[in-house]
């Protein structure tokens, strides 16, 4: 029998495969994607503009099939896939307010990124003058006795990236969230248009400073699946162990820092100290605490040295003797435990329907992970099991991440064990005519998906799509009936990116 | 838990054991700024952080000074929540265009005297995101800055050498605001 990604395309022509098939499809076929999608056979990737056309990039989760779909829409606008699928509606407001593409039928029409302060409207499309007149953005309304609203942010307590969210509460219980989001928003995308190889993958690099290496993986394997580049075997290798060190560094100071909301410190304390451990690791061995700038288009750009692997692996004997016992530690502690069961609970369905990623997917029932999923290499030849629990509360988040932890490690004992010889690079060519490539890499947070188009050695479109797009409207749904005092807690059991999502 | 905590009091600090060159280094640092901060302000140093735009790279090495081995709390430097409890903000990011206005209302709020950090390449000028439509460039564009200091991030080490840098600029009257 034909897979649904087949009949979607069946008697099309397939423009570009590298490595996913991408097709133009008409109004009709564009609607029947958006049912699918809304009835749940299939899954959103991501949702982007250029100036006249929208793309799509869906899955098959059951064959693990993936496909884009293009939609050409010369009078700017296309049928909202919004209207009838939510995890849309982010996408289709940013894609407004970039490219002045509107989504026709879209039940929400306000503005996401574009705060009004550019000076200029839809930048990467027909750039317009702004008009100074700012319309006051509207916060969906709310009715009903004794509510109040409680509006934090942009600049909120503690050392974290900027936001504004808006709760109505009745008494102390959360009636609803809504998320305001784009304050950190550089133009990421407007930058990459024009730029060498160079600069993209630097600015790849600056999405989200957490994920550094899981964005500059991505933006690479993108390029070589459009270049048709082999990267060098070490090279491969060398990318997942970078992979693996920055998830285990991540997941070891959010496992700290959800405990510290939860006012228990000695967990922080401790998470801490591991993760200061993995920093300073990665730093003797790739010369760099976050491990930026390693991995570049054709490889990466410096190898791995015995002292550097040495450090690794003591590094790894350290962190697998302490962990144990906080991990127990945090099992054992009733009043830990009742901060964080039955706290900010993620329905497995919902998961599905944003086809979220991470930890946040994998704690309400969703499997899918980049690495097992779509198999990329070296992750096809190594051991490890993807955790996957459905209570979709924060105690679950944490244990998905737990287990990860000891996944990484596990990882990186192989990775080291079996790391290949030889060359570190291969040279990018730059072919003169279009080429397309997509890759998706799974980081720390989820799966990180970047789309390009170079041509004669610069981009000449690119998109890389956080998974926080269909992590963060989650948070909305998850911390209604709570108390507004756990919003922190549920916060960073989600840990989501305001600078991957803002762009 | 109990085994835990007895540990914790029986065992010698985490810094203790084997302190790498770098960790005593980093101690003296803390150690020196939290003397500096004293002398020049009669108490500790209160610190606000302010993301402007960051990629939130700067702010992962702003939160490693709390772990125990930089921990700078114990030399009397401490995060606040509130800019009206700030003695120092430190900058991160290029400023966008949809934060300067955020960027100018904490500064304001924050009673002087007061010093600005600028911290990250970014911070300088706008770094690599530096011509986008979206970014005003660094923050001495939008508020009067009294240091930077350089990295993609910057280290922790380079962040206690930076503000300590700071503080004897103040000391010496170099700074006055
Ligand atoms: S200086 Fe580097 S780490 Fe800091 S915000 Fe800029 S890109 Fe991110």
């Amino acid at each position: 029998m034909p897979s649904l990604i087949d009949r979607v395309l069946e008697g099309r022509k397939i423009q570009h495969r590298r490595p996913w098939p991408r097709a133009v499809v008409g109004a009709h076929l564009w609607r029947f994607v958006t049912n699918e999608l809304a009835q749940g056979r299939l899954s959103l990737l991501g949702l982007w503009g250029e100036r006249a056309t929208v793309h799509m990039a869906i899955m098959d989760e059951d064959a693990a099939e993936i496909a884009i779909v293009s939609l050409n829409c010369p009078d700017h606008t296309y049928a909202s896939v919004g209207k009838f699928h939510p995890p849309a509606l982010r996408l289709e407001r940013a894609m407004h307010d970039l490219f002045g593409l509107s989504a026709q039928g879209s039940p929400d029409s306000r503005t996401w990124l574009d705060h009004n302060r550019w000076g200029v409207r839809f930048p990467l499309g027909p750039r317009i003058d702004a008009s100074s007149e700012a319309a006051p953005y509207r916060f969906l309304p709310v009715e009903g006795d004794g509510v109040h609203q409680i509006a934090v942010g942009p600049v909120h307590a503690g050392i974290i990236e900027p936001g504004h969210f808006r709760f109505t509460a009745s008494g102390e219980t959360v009636v609803r969230l809504e998320q305001r989001l784009g304050y950190t928003h550089k133009g990421i995308e407007g930058l990459m248009t024009g730029a060498d190889l160079e600069r993209a993958v630097q600015l790849a690099g600056r999405v989200s400073g957490d994920s550094t290496v899981a964005y500059a993986y991505a933006f690479s394997r993108a390029s070589e699946a459009a270049l048709d580049l082999a990267v060098p075997d070490r090279a491969v290798w060398l990318r997942a162990l970078l992979a693996e060190l920055e998830r285990l560094a991540n997941h070891l100071g959010d496992i700290g820092a959800i405990c510290n909301d939860a006012s228990f410190t000695l967990m922080h304390a401790h998470c801490s100290v591991l993760r200061e451990s993995v920093l300073r690791a990665a730093h003797s061995a790739f010369g760099h605490r976050l491990m930026r700038d390693v991995i570049a288009p054709g490889g990466v750009m410096r190898d791995l040295e015995d002292e550097g692997r040495t450090t690794i692996r003591a590094m790894v004997d350290n962190i697998r003797r302490r962990f144990p016992q906080l991990v127990e530690l945090y099992d054992n502690t009733a009043s830990l435990q009742d901060r964080t069961v039955d706290t900010g609970v993620v329905k497995p369905a919902l998961a599905k329907q944003y086809a979220a990623g991470g930890y946040i997917g994998r704690a309400s029932g969703r499997s899918f992970d980049a690495r097992r999923t779509l198999a990329y290499p070296p992750y096809d030849s190594l051991r490890f099991d993807v955790a996957v629990l459905n209570e979709g509360d924060v105690n679950t988040r944490v244990w998905i991440r737990v287990r990860e932890v000891e996944q990484s490690l596990s990882l990186i004992d192989q990775i080291l064990d079996r790391l290949p010889a030889g060359g570190l690079r291969a040279e990018p060519g730059h072919p003169k005519e279009a080429r397309e490539g997509m890759a998706i890499v799974e980081g720390f947070r989820g799966d990180v998906l970047v789309w390009l188009r170079l041509r004669d050695g610069l981009v000449e479109r690119c998109h890389l799509r956080d998974p926080s797009w269909f992590q963060w409207p989650l948070l909305e749904a998850a911390i209604e009936n709570n108390i507004v005092a756990d919003f922190p807690l549920c916060n960073k059991s989600f840990n989501c990116s305001y600078s991957g999502q803002d762009l | 838990m109990r085994k835990l905590l007895f540990q914790g009091l029986f065992r010698r600090p985490f810094t203790e054991p084997a302190p790498s060159p770098d960790d005593a280094a980093a101690a003296e640092l803390a150690a020196e700024l939290g003397h500096a901060a004293r002398r020049r302000l009669g108490r500790s140093l209160s610190i606000r952080e302010i993301d402007a735009g960051s990629c939130n790279g700067c702010e992962l090495e702003i939160h490693a000074l709390n772990n125990a081995y930089y921990d700078v709390e114990r030399f009397g430097l401490r995060f606040v929540a509130s800019p009206r409890h700030a003695d120092v903000l430190m900058v991160t990011g290029p400023v966008t265009r949809n934060m300067r206005d955020a960027l100018e209302r904490t500064y304001h709020a924050t009673p002087d005297p007061k010093w600005v950090v600028a911290i990250g390449d970014c911070a300088r000028d706008g770094g690599c995101f530096a011509g986008s439509y979206a970014v005003v460039g660094g923050v001495s564009e939008v508020v009067p800055v009294d240091l930077h200091i350089p990295g993609c991030p910057p280290t922790p080490t380079a962040m206690l050498k930076g503000l300590l840098a700071l503080l004897e600029r103040v000391d010496a009257g170099a700074v006055t605001r």
